[in-house]
């Protein structure tokens, strides 16, 4: 491949935020016309890299040079007018505004002196553009009643509206069927032949040797490596990310499992997950795997008492249930451990203590009255189980790296002396000690006979920690695993709806 | 272009309320639909409408703008005063003055909002009692009346042009100019992104404080506006002017269907919003109501209408099974659709 | 791997005096004694004991409502129509005056109706999901029309003798009833807000209320329980104005929403919900009390007094607000 200069470059970036360094010195080129993989694990930088570049955050350190000039990025709006766009995980998009005003926002399409808005000309676009990437949408359509997949679509479509140098896509097919990952690669492609620098950002290898041309691999916000990828190897590309073997990296140990400790039958919801039917008994963990959206966490929040719309049966220690707020759900045995840490899992601005306190209120103050003493011993006893590391339990939960702000909630919700806890995504975002403490966590909570569901996206944790795997295919269950004979193309092949079991 | 059909059906709905009850207050008293009364009914909540219109602005980017009728006391007071002591001075003249006072009062306000960082509401509860605190403090409490006043300055809003008096020809003409801001310019559309959901808004590169801020400004402006309007048309200036007007401008964007937590309105919804609350106080006494129901009968309203939009507004929630998802269009059947098998 | 863990964790790490000193209550307090000094420097009248005592019929009518309107405004809700509370829970006691009912039923009467105006909101916020300013615009309206389609523009002062003493009693010398009564409820509010579970709760929600609902707290019955509480304090301050001055008619109590609001941002409380304390706006009502009053000494005008009070306003929340942009610009550097 003839040698081209880099169109984009980043030189010793550095970028720090309270309590943790999330990029530390990092190097970066993007070449045009080429895909360059950005590989790592959770807490890696990536996210924090991906915002650094499109102008959220701005380093602290370090230089980037756009076509060998050094640049500023100061804020978004100078990203777009570089022509460096980013297709983010989560939609950042109008929910009340049609496809069509979704692509073009801040873009517009305008005509005459006024500079009126040429909206039959960004209809047209916007039907063209949909129809090359072969997403069967109504331009007109509210963002709002959209499936994931289909917002992804449009945020596809807005990036390919503008005419930008580098296009950044950050985990894209997180929500895509076999099919729609497919056509991804094509519009890539696309995207190649016309000269742009491509960062894609993923942590499924098959992905990886598909369609890039050249990696970078960060670790724990530092550059580690790079090259082309006809050079490497999946192993090599492994040992760069953890920088240790992975021959036995879940300290998954043996429980005795015992009775059904909950029970779900004909658990079903108008629009987001239809037929669910499961046990989860004392000492074991139960896996749920599937797609970014395939409805997991959905089931989770109705069975924690969140969802008006579901109806099923539910038992808890062969008592029958009817939760209806979470409130319901703590005093019946259940937990959860949301996705969202900062907006679900924890009240951020308030102490550790009191967040620790906080469901057993009632419990720990039967007169009404607090009484700090105790909370703070509640916060001690479980914190330091949990090795929480703080500078004090009056220390803001927002204060605390991301691995101790999840140990919190855990701790939270450990002081209830659950029958069953639901962890949705526990380690994700988290530093890679803060994941192993947790997965050996979830290994001490079965072996005293809690029973755990484990919702992931992570298919080695899942493989790794789970006795049993549900895979889950938009909104319905397509397959349940015995741990020894789940391979990981079986698993995988189920959740992005091909083959049955 | 942001119509769908759930905001169609409530625009017609508001519409049909209306014309409902036109109709029903007709059949007690027949001469309510004349010509004359519906005209002058339009007439007198002109300046509701002109006022819903710059608050729509406001409350789209997730701001509130309890001011607006102190704001139209002080700038009407300063025209009247004007008139009052120098009645050479032409009243187009003098419009525009009331409008640059109003855009300066309300720019005050956009920049506690947007460079201070102070909660719209405490500012504009601040600059509330301000503005007409200094109401007070130019007139010294005292009145101006009809007779201080120059026949011009009375005259401009009466005067008819082709059947409709000049102030409604205003109003629609404000009505007009928003209409065509906000579907056609991005200046416009900028305050739907901003408030719908700042965060994205700052992605695509919008200065949300900085819409904000433009937001107060036209509201200021379109409150100066109606300044001089008001004491032209009942032809007298004092502190207590309008008092407690701003909440019925509120009403009637929330019952238009713009929502508080931003992102949401239609110039339409708001005009309709407007007429339904101007339909009814001009109803009321028409059909022999006492005036002491009006507020009772508005507060009720605006109840109602505000839970009938809750409804309406509610998100379908998250889609994920199949069978479930909307928004697919009817494209061409060659075109080969994400197959499953 | 991990650490053993070689040190304990303290409870706390800030000192008594950052807690107690570096404050928003603090710099209030100083301003109110600064203003107290003021006060006593413009006018000879001031530090007279009856006109002291005078000054606090002024404004405790106002704080006893100040008080669970902070706890409403720390929940992220608010509450616009207090004053027409107090309007329709005059009328109603002035129609039980009427009826010749003794002052325990209209008094549990004026209660009732607050608590009922109260509830009301409540469920109508909660029920729909709509947020409160837009709500209680409307119950604003709703209930002061209610007093005047009851009064038209008459005015009921048939109350018993024995009513005047709420609004016009003393309890002993100079304090007056309403003020006892004032500091009574600032202390059960003060343990109802800092030392319970419920006033945690309330912190809580304000804070993150979807963090708070995830915890197990019900999060909707809370707020109604927070509107009823306003709604009965804003009874009770019906009692005590109608008492004092001694009529119902149907423009009692007008404005006075802004004033309570604002005494309660002026208090500390944050509009946005969250954060405050009974002490900052106990410190803010007796603020606002020393302004109005030493203005009315030296004869400003009812409304050049608002003029100060929202300037006041104004200045006073713009100082954090500015402290904060100062923060945030000099963490975001290139």
């Amino acid at each position: 491949m003839e040698q081209q200069d880099a169109v984009f470059s980043l030189r010793d970036v550095t970028k720090t935020f309270p309590g943790v360094k999330a990029l530390d010195r990092v190097k970066l080129d993007l070449y045009p016309g080429e895909v360059t993989a950005l590989i790592g694990e959770n807490g890696a930088g990536k996210s924090t890299l991906v915002k650094t570049l499109t102008g959220i955050y701005q380093p602290d350190a370090g230089s980037i040079y756009f076509q060998s000039k050094p640049i500023i990025i100061g804020n978004p709006e100078d990203a777009r007018q570089l022509g460096i766009t980013a297709i983010h995980q989560e939609t950042v998009l109008f929910d009340d505004l049609s496809v069509t005003e979704n692509i073009f926002a801040g873009n517009y399409i305008s005509k005459g002196f006024f500079k009126q808005l040429d909206w039959a000309a960004m209809r047209q676009r916007t039907r063209e553009i949909l129809l090359e990437i072969e997403a069967p949408l109504d331009h007109d359509a509210l963002l709002r009643g959209l499936s994931i997949g289909q917002k992804h679509m449009v945020a596809i479509a807005r990036a390919l509206s503008c005419d930008a140098h580098v296009v950044i896509l950050d985990e894209p097919t997180a929500a895509l069927s076999h099919h729609e990952i497919q056509e991804l690669y094509a519009i890539v492609n696309r995207l190649k032949a016309a000269g742009k620098a491509i960062m894609f950002i993923t942590h499924k290898f098959d992905e990886i040797f598909a369609i890039a041309d050249r990696y970078v691999v960060y670790r724990d916000g530092a550059f580690v490596g790079e090259g082309m990828i006809s050079n490497v190897n999946e192993q090599t590309l492994v040992e760069m990310m953890v920088a240790r073997s992975m021959t036995e990296p879940f300290p998954k140990v043996e429980a005795t499992i015992g009775e059904p400790v909950l029970s779900v039958r004909d658990f079903n919801h108008p629009t987001e997950f239809a037929d669910i039917n499961f046990t989860v008994r004392a000492g074991e963990i139960l896996g749920f795997y599937g797609l970014v959206g395939s409805g997991r966490t959905e089931i989770m929040q109705a069975l924690y008492g969140l969802s008006k719309a579901a109806t099923g049966d539910v038992e808890i220690m062969g008592q029958s249930v009817h939760l209806k707020s979470p409130a319901d759900a703590i005093a019946a045995g259940l937990v959860y451990v949301p996705e969202e840490r900062q907006q679900q899992g924890a009240i951020v601005d308030l102490p550790i203590y009191q967040n620790i306190s906080l469901p057993q209120l009632n419990k720990l103050n039967p007169f009404g009255f607090l009484r700090e003493a105790g909370e703070y011993d509640l916060a001690r006893s479980y914190g330091e189980r949990l090795q929480v590391k703080a500078s004090s339990w009056s220390q803001p939960v927002n204060n605390l790296s991301g691995g101790n702000q999840q140990k919190v909630v855990i701790a939270k919700w450990l002081a209830t002396q659950p029958k069953v806890i639901v962890m949705d995504e526990p380690t994700k975002g988290i530093d890679i000690g803060s994941k192993a403490a947790v997965h050996r966590f979830m290994s001490e909570l079965v072996q005293e006979g809690l029973a755990v569901i484990l919702v992931s996206s992570e298919l080695p944790e899942v493989m790794g920690m789970a006795d049993r795997i549900i895979v889950m295919h938009e909104g319905l269950i397509v397959g349940e695993l015995d741990r020894n004979k789940a391979t990981a193309e079986r698993i995988v092949g189920l959740a992005t709806g091909g083959i049955a079991a | 272009m942001t119509n769908n059909g759930l905001l169609k059906h409530r625009e017609s709905a508001l519409a049909l309320v209306i014309v409902v009850l036109i109709l029903t207050v007709a059949a007690i008293t027949p001469d309510f639909l004349s010509a004359k009364s519906l005209l002058g009914a339009f007439n007198d909540t002109s300046m509701l409408m002109i006022l819903a219109m710059g608050q729509m602005l406001v409350i789209l980017t997730r701001c509130i703008d309890l001011s607006v009728a102190a704001n139209l006391a002080l700038t009407g007071m300063v025209v009247a005063m004007i008139n009052a002591a120098m009645p050479g001075v032409p009243i187009p003249l003098l419009i525009v003055l009331a409008m640059v006072m109003g855009s300066v009062l309300g720019a005050i306000n956009g920049f506690f909002v947007w460079k201070v960082g102070v909660p719209a509401i405490v500012v504009t509860l601040g600059t509330m009692s301000i503005y007409r605190g200094v109401v007070f403090l130019l007139s010294d409490g005292a009145w101006v009346n009809s007779h201080q006043m120059s026949a011009s300055f009375i005259d401009f809003p009466r005067n008819t042009l082709i059947g409709l008096p000049v102030m409604s020809w205003i109003a629609l003409v404000v009505v007009a100019m928003l209409f065509f801001v906000t579907r056609h310019l991005r200046f416009g559309r900028d305050f739907y992104t901003a408030g719908g959901n700042p965060t994205a808004a700052f992605y695509t590169g919008i200065n949300v404080g900085q819409v904000q801020f433009k937001a107060f400004v036209i509201s200021g402006m379109l409150a100066g506006l109606c300044g001089y309007l008001w004491v032209s048309r009942y032809a007298v200036a004092y502190v207590d002017v309008a008092s407690g007007f701003e909440l019925q401008v509120v009403a009637a964007c929330v019952i238009g269907g713009v929502s508080i937590m931003g992102g949401l309105g239609t110039v339409l919804g708001c005009v309709l919003g407007a007429l339904f609350l101007g339909v009814i106080n001009n109803a009321l006494p028409v059909i022999g109501v006492s005036p002491f129901w009006q507020m009772a009968i508005s507060g009720a309203v605006i109840i109602i209408a505000v839970i009938a939009n809750a409804k309406a507004e509610k998100a379908p929630g998250r889609i994920i099974l199949r069978r479930a998802v909307t928004g697919v269009a009817d494209v061409n059947p060659t075109a080969t659709v994400a197959a499953k098998s | 791997m991990e650490h053993v863990m070689t040190r304990t964790i303290p409870n706390t790490l800030s000192t008594p005096f950052k807690r107690y000193f570096l404050r928003w209550e603090t710099f209030l307090l100083l301003v109110t004694v600064l203003v107290f000094f003021t006060n006593t420097q413009i006018s000879p009248y001031f530090l007279d004991p009856w006109s002291l005592s005078d000054m606090t019929f002024n404004f405790s009518e106002k704080a006893i409502i100040a008080l669970p309107m902070a706890m409403l405004i720390i929940c992220r809700e608010i509450d616009l129509s207090v004053a027409s509370t107090i309007a329709l829970s005059s009328v109603c006691m002035g129609l039980a005056a009427q009826a010749g009912f003794g002052i325990e039923v209209i008094f549990a009467l004026s209660i009732i109706v607050g608590i009922g105006c109260g509830l009301f909101n409540g469920f109508i916020v909660t029920w729909f999901n709509i947020p409160s300013i837009v709500v209680t615009i409307g119950t604003m309206s709703l209930f002061r029309g209610i007093t005047y389609v009851i009064l038209g523009d008459t005015v009921i002062s048939d109350y018993p003798p024995e009513f005047a003493f709420f609004g016009q009693g003393y309890v002993a010398w100079v304090i007056s009833f309403e003020f006892t009564l004032f500091m009574i409820l600032a202390l059960v509010f003060y343990v109802l807000l800092h030392h319970t579970n419920f006033g945690r709760r309330t912190y809580a929600i304000g804070n993150n209320p979807v963090g708070a609902l995830y915890s197990g707290i019900k999060v909707n019955k809370h707020k109604v329980v927070v509107f009823a509480l306003v709604g009965a304090m804003s009874g009770l301050a019906a009692i005590l104005l109608t008492s004092r001055l001694g009529s119902t008619r149907p423009g009692i109590a007008f404005a006075w929403e802004l004033q309570i609001v604002t005494m309660v941002v002026l208090g500390g409380v944050s509009i946005l919900g969250g954060s405050g304390t009974i002490l900052g706006v106990v410190i803010a009502v007796f603020l606002m009390g020393l302004v109005t009053f030493g203005l009315g000494l030296i004869n400003v005008p009812g409304i050049v007094m608002n003029v100060i009070i929202g300037a006041m306003l104004i200045t006073v929340i713009s100082i954090p607000a500015v402290l904060a942009r100062f923060r945030e610009r000099r963490r975001r550097s290139v």
